[in-house]
């Protein structure tokens, strides 16, 4: 095993309750209607290219991407387009959707190899492992949903020297991709190689939190039983401390290069992929299947059966939640993803979507929004930031409204990890107002580049 | 169908507060009041119960009637300013002195800036250093330490000079010949002073605990030791039949005191690591330049006050290194 390593600066270290850690990947039953938001990634959402009516096979698209950054949608199931609506999803907002009444039957679209057989052998190249990427709409599979074929298009000039892995999963609660790496291990590391052999590198590094051991031991081990297969696959094991899966620290924690402030992560060489987009990319490339189902982790301290699910996209949440035991008493807060960036939702079924990677069910008394006192400027906040801002002081030229000193002060740098929010002693929503600052700091440094 | 709390991320938050940290340097404060109370009995007890009482009161009083806003009396700040405030005042100091300046401490040192968290000058060191110019004789008849199982609890206690005053009036030989005044004594307590400063090992216990929490950084008070060290110890080789070893200078005074417990306080003193050291580095040069030629035997709270007065600069001078984000070199 690798020296532990880990990135440089700030970080917490929140409760890690992997309470479904040591379940196994249960396959969910889909329900009789699927509701299939068309954006589900971050940019433009997909063009709906069906129409009510029309019968979709499971796999065929249903939405073509829009502009650059933008996916593909395909369908989950095979059944019927019952209309072409909106839905609120995990945003909160309306949002057009493919409602699609299922039949029971599965039948998929022709040429999508249904076998579970392993297919080690990588017979497309480079260009058309991208095209595959782009066409079967794989995403960030994290939460951020940025569309993983502009991530693999290395500008001209810059030269990716590794794929790195993030399966650092550093977020409490959250453990789909822990139970992917467990349970598709091969098909997780052919899809290391497919990544390797799209950017053309020869080294791929696998960063993984301590606190997964058994993930790093399987690891480790199925790449020495298979040394020519995996050859330049490297596990590295992290400190068990957030933001660890954060790109920049993650490539900080790995190689020891700084993506440079307002660059891309290809300046220092390094492309970061997710562990669940890296699965979906093998079954892509491979077996020519499109992304239309993911784990999903149904956790909370109070949920009966904490679990991991296979699901088909479009499927509602409160299906999910039912399966893991039911809603427990006293749930004040449900949120989409993990604690520390997950986002709250006002309703309990959403739509699963690319970006689902966990259900977390919280009480009041867990959740704590306690009442804020004053800054007591102990500091704690700027030691925590794993970017060094100074965060008390962008929350208090934030709500001055002072953008020229957010700006100064690097707001636009924040990666909204919430570690400073979280060590507050005063309770103080820093985030919330930095979040505000950057949004309108960015508006303005966009407006000034446009004249 | 249920609606729930929608909130911004995290919506997870760490057990630490306000309150917490506060209670804690009270607690970090206890061995040292009860060394207080050995050496002083009746007196150290009272007046701090006095100075606590008035403190809070007085926060009570402003936040209730004249800013008729919310009380916060409980998350224990002003206890804390209290309870430093007697640490840094003689246990016979008459009741009434302390009532005022315990009114001035949190009236004038704190409230008027908008509370916890806003005064720019420690609220404890105002109420001390205004009481020292105002009542100078009182602040400065010092009780000597005498354990209260030897004169009882109720005791009168004698008077007499502290260790920095009788280096101050009557020079090196002088405390070279007593004989309770060796550097054992010094870090036992058994000595005259501010009841609260006289036990180095009490106030170092506390300290050490408030480190190994977490709540104060070591830093700060690390420089402060080490530039007095240094500063005296200059003059310490340059003349050693006029200029006392700087190791009794640590223990002199409220020196640990102030490093530990009032440097360190985070509203008024810097957030980054350089600034920190700067910090402690200038409190630690005032202090002996005030102690060796100024006009006052101590001068710790002078130069922690002056000091408190940088802080801004300094917090902006010294920001913590942005990620990713190369100085431009200087060339």
């Amino acid at each position: 095993m690798n020296p532990i390593k880990t990135f440089k600066k700030g970080g917490v270290h929140p409760e890690e309750n992997k309470f479904s850690a040591d379940q196994p990947i249960q396959d969910f039953p889909m329900p009789k209607q699927l509701i299939v938001p068309l954006g589900q990634c971050l940019g433009a959402p997909a063009e709906c290219i069906v129409k009510k009516g029309d019968r979709v096979l499971t796999g065929q698209l249903i939405g073509t991407a829009k502009g650059f950054v933008s996916a593909n949608v395909h369908s989950p199931a095979t059944g019927t387009v019952a209309k072409v609506d909106v839905v609120m999803d995990h945003t909160g907002y309306y949002k057009p959707a493919v409602f699609i009444d299922r039949e029971d039957q599965d039948e998929w679209v022709p040429g999508i190899i249904q076998t579970d057989q392993l297919l080690t052998d990588i017979k497309l190249d480079a260009k058309a492992i991208i095209d595959k990427v782009k066409e079967c709409g794989i995403v960030g599979m994290g939460g951020a949903t940025f569309p993983t074929h502009v991530k693999l298009m290395v500008p001209e000039g810059k030269k990716a020297e590794y794929i790195i892995i993030n399966a650092a999963e550093c977020e409490p609660y959250l453990t789909c991709d822990y139970r992917l790496l467990l349970e598709k291990t091969q098909e997780f590391l052919v899809g290391v190689k497919i990544l390797m052999k799209a950017v053309g590198t020869d080294k791929g590094i696998i960063g993984i939190e301590q606190n997964k051991m058994k993930a790093i031991e399987l690891l480790d081990k199925t790449i020495a039983e298979h040394r020519d297969l995996y050859k330049g696959i490297e596990v590295q094991p992290l400190k068990t401390k957030y933001p660890q899966g954060g790109e920049k620290q993650l490539i900080n924690a790995i190689t020891g290069r700084m993506v440079p402030s307002g660059k891309l992560p290809i300046e220092t060489g390094c492309v970061v992929v997710n562990v669940a987009s890296t699965y979906a990319i093998y079954e892509a490339v491979q077996k020519n299947k499109p992304l239309i189902e993911r784990i999903v982790t149904v956790t909370g301290k109070s949920v009966a059966k904490p679990s991991n699910f296979r699901v088909r996209f479009g499927t509602p949440a409160d299906l999910l939640i039912e399966a893991a035991g039911g809603l427990p008493e006293g749930i004040t807060d449900v949120i989409n993803g993990g604690p520390m960036m997950g986002k709250s939702v006002s309703v309990t079924n959403f739509p699963c979507i690319k970006g689902t990677s966990g259900i977390l069910l919280m009480t009041l008394k867990e959740a704590q929004d306690r009442r804020q006192t004053n800054c007591i400027r102990c500091g704690r906040c700027a030691k925590a930031c794993p970017m060094g801002l100074q965060p008390f002081l962008l929350h208090k030229v934030a709500k001055l409204n002072d953008f020229d000193e957010t700006e100064k002060n690097h707001i636009m740098d924040c990666i909204e990890c919430g570690s400073c929010e979280f060590t507050c002693p005063a309770n103080i929503p820093l985030l919330d107002y930095i979040r505000y600052g950057k949004a309108k700091t960015g508006a303005i440094i966009r407006a000034r580049s446009q004249k | 169908m249920a609606n729930y709390t929608i909130s911004g991320s995290p919506h997870v938050h760490s057990t630490e507060n306000t309150r917490k940290i506060m209670y804690r340097v009270l607690l970090a404060l206890v061995p040292a009041l009860l060394v207080a109370i050995y050496y002083f009995g009746w007196y150290a007890l009272r007046l701090t119960l006095v100075t606590v009482a008035t403190c809070m009161l007085t926060e009570w009083l402003i936040q209730k009637f004249l800013i008729k806003g919310p009380v916060t009396i409980t998350d224990g700040s002003a206890a804390v300013t209290g309870l430093l405030l007697a640490f840094n005042v003689p246990a016979n100091l008459p009741i009434w002195m302390a009532i005022v300046g315990s009114i001035v401490a949190i009236g004038i040192g704190k409230m008027p800036y908008g509370g916890l968290g806003k005064n720019p000058f420690n609220p404890a060191l105002v109420g001390r250093v205004f009481m020292l110019v105002s009542f100078p004789t009182a602040m400065t008849t010092w009780p000597q330490a005498q354990p209260i199982f030897e004169k009882g609890f109720f005791a009168d206690a004698v008077t007499g000079p502290t260790p920095l005053g009788i280096l101050k009036e009557s020079g090196l030989q002088t405390i070279q010949q007593m004989d309770h005044m060796q550097f054992l004594d010094m870090v036992l307590g058994n000595r005259g002073g501010a009841f609260g400063e006289i036990c180095a090992i009490a106030l170092l216990l506390g300290a050490l605990y408030l480190i190994a929490r977490k709540v104060i950084d070591i830093a700060t008070p690390l420089t402060i030791l080490l530039t007095v060290f240094a500063f005296t110890g200059i003059f310490f080789l340059i003349d050693p039949t006029h200029y006392i070893a700087p190791w009794y200078h640590l223990v002199y005074g409220g020196l640990i005191l102030g490093a530990f417990f009032m440097a360190t306080d985070m509203v008024t003193t810097p957030m980054t690591l350089q600034g920190k050291i700067l910090f402690g580095f200038g409190v630690g040069v005032i202090t002996v330049v005030i102690r060796l030629w100024g006009a006052y035997p101590e001068g710790v709270s002078f130069a922690i006050l002056i000091m408190n007065a940088f802080t801004p600069l300094i917090n902006k001078a010294f920001k913590p290194q942005v990620f990713g984000v190369v100085k431009p070199s200087k060339k």
